[in-house]
């Protein structure tokens, strides 16, 4: 069941899927990355300093993009009642959609950091910190991400609304995971994983709370 | 197809602050169908809803024996995926039974994408879908929603054999439909 439901999701959700892919927000996380040395100017020390910053906020940002596909169709579709009536969990199924939205848009993201980190002049160590921070990271902004888009999923500012409800949630993220880089420090790191990990235990239980909320409101 | 029933006793329905019906008794065993009747708004959809487990009685119990299929006005379709893939993940999910996509003329439309079916199409779909559960009580809600007098007719028949072969029907609709023993239930009655 849950490998049936995986695929139904990354199928949706991978480059190339069927609600418009993961794709567009990689493009725009380097975009991100390349319009910043044209607004500060092509200090390079600056960029070296700041760079790592620059990819976690773009990367915030990119993480907001695909909020408003990932459980409105469901829950408007009724995908959610019909799973429910074959006794599968709501749990269940947004664990699942943490896992699948992680895998369309972690890896890539990772690949991206690479190449935004030659755009941004940052030195061999301050990438490793900026990756290993990124995969710390980046579970908890996918549960961060499908938690919020199931309780906005019954509402119609849903989109708009999603982007503003995220940026504080991952403010502790944000700290510890770019914090490492200014103490060069692989601890906040550890710290960075540790609420990614709590947060995605959490994530279930809030966003099937919110979808039988919103199914009996 | 095993045992089944369902039995409903002293339902209430509050939708906000009205009160939409109330002492509404149903039982249903094996075979049995029954046809919802009433007007709009007056709570055909809630009822099916309360009857699935979907949405919680205001008062009253339910007791059911066998799982539930429901039809409403979405078919849990995958808009974006053609109509065979779609019904693709239901058929994985509820194991190979057949969804009989001839019989229900959907076999040319299995290439479609979903999203490009008219009303009726995704209907039919719908029934596909309910086909390939094998589950022994259907809640039907609307089924004849934007069907031809062609599908109404198929339909009436799919009720007709699933109730022959040991299922329940629960069909709300403002149309008429004939099913077997022509049971109804008015939902006025039990409006305050």
């Amino acid at each position: 069941m849950i490998g049936r439901l995986l695929l139904r999701d990354l199928s949706h959700l991978l480059p190339g899927g069927r609600r418009g892919g993961s794709m567009l927000p990689l493009l725009f996380f380097l975009a991100v990355a390349m319009l910043f040395p044209f607004a500060v100017g092509p200090d390079a020390p600056l960029l070296a300093r700041t760079g790592g910053g620059v990819i976690w906020v773009a990367a915030l940002l990119a993480s907001i993009l695909p909020l408003d596909r990932l459980v409105a169709p469901d829950v408007e579709q009724g995908v959610f009642d019909q799973l429910a009536l074959r006794g599968v969990s709501e749990e269940i199924v947004i664990a699942v959609r943490v896992l699948a939205h992680w895998l369309s848009f972690a890896p890539l993201l990772l690949l991206a950091s690479v190449l935004a980190a030659a755009l941004l002049n940052l030195s061999g160590e301050s990438l490793r910190l900026v990756l290993a921070g990124l995969l710390a990271g980046t579970p908890g902004l996918a549960a961060i991400g499908v938690t919020i888009a199931a309780l906005t999923a019954g509402l119609r500012t849903g989109a708009a609304l999603s982007g503003l409800l995220l940026i504080p949630l991952a403010v502790p993220i944000l700290i510890f995971g770019a914090g490492a880089l200014e103490r060069q420090d692989y601890g906040a790191i550890a710290l960075c994983g540790a609420i990614s990990l709590v947060l995605v235990a959490i994530a279930p239980f809030a966003g099937g709370a919110a979808i039988r909320a919103a199914r009996e409101g | 197809m095993q045992e089944c029933s369902l039995t409903a006793r002293e339902l209430a329905c509050r939708r906000g602050d009205r009160l939409l019906f109330r002492g509404l008794d149903l039982s249903l065993s094996s075979g049995d169908a029954i046809h919802i009747t009433g007007p709009n708004g007056i709570g055909k959809s809630s009822l099916m809803r309360i009857l699935a487990g979907l949405m919680p009685a205001y008062s009253g119990s339910l007791a059911r024996s066998g799982g539930i299929g429901l039809v409403d006005e979405r078919p849990s379709l995958d808009e974006h995926s053609p109509l065979g893939k779609a019904l693709g993940f239901w058929q994985r999910i509820d194991g190979a039974a057949d969804n009989e996509f001839v019989r229900l003329g959907l076999g040319d439309l299995l290439d479609v994408p979903v999203r490009y079916l008219s009303t009726g199409q995704r209907k039919r779909a719908a029934f596909a879908r309910l086909l390939g559960q094998s589950a022994p009580i259907w809640l039907l809600d609307e089924p004849l929603n934007g069907l031809d007098r062609d599908a109404v007719a198929l339909v009436e028949r799919i009720v007709a054999e699933h109730c022959h072969g040991g299922g329940i029907a629960v069909i709300a609709s403002h149309q008429t439909i004939a099913i077997e023993g022509g049971r109804t239930l008015a939902i006025e009655d039990f409006a305050k």
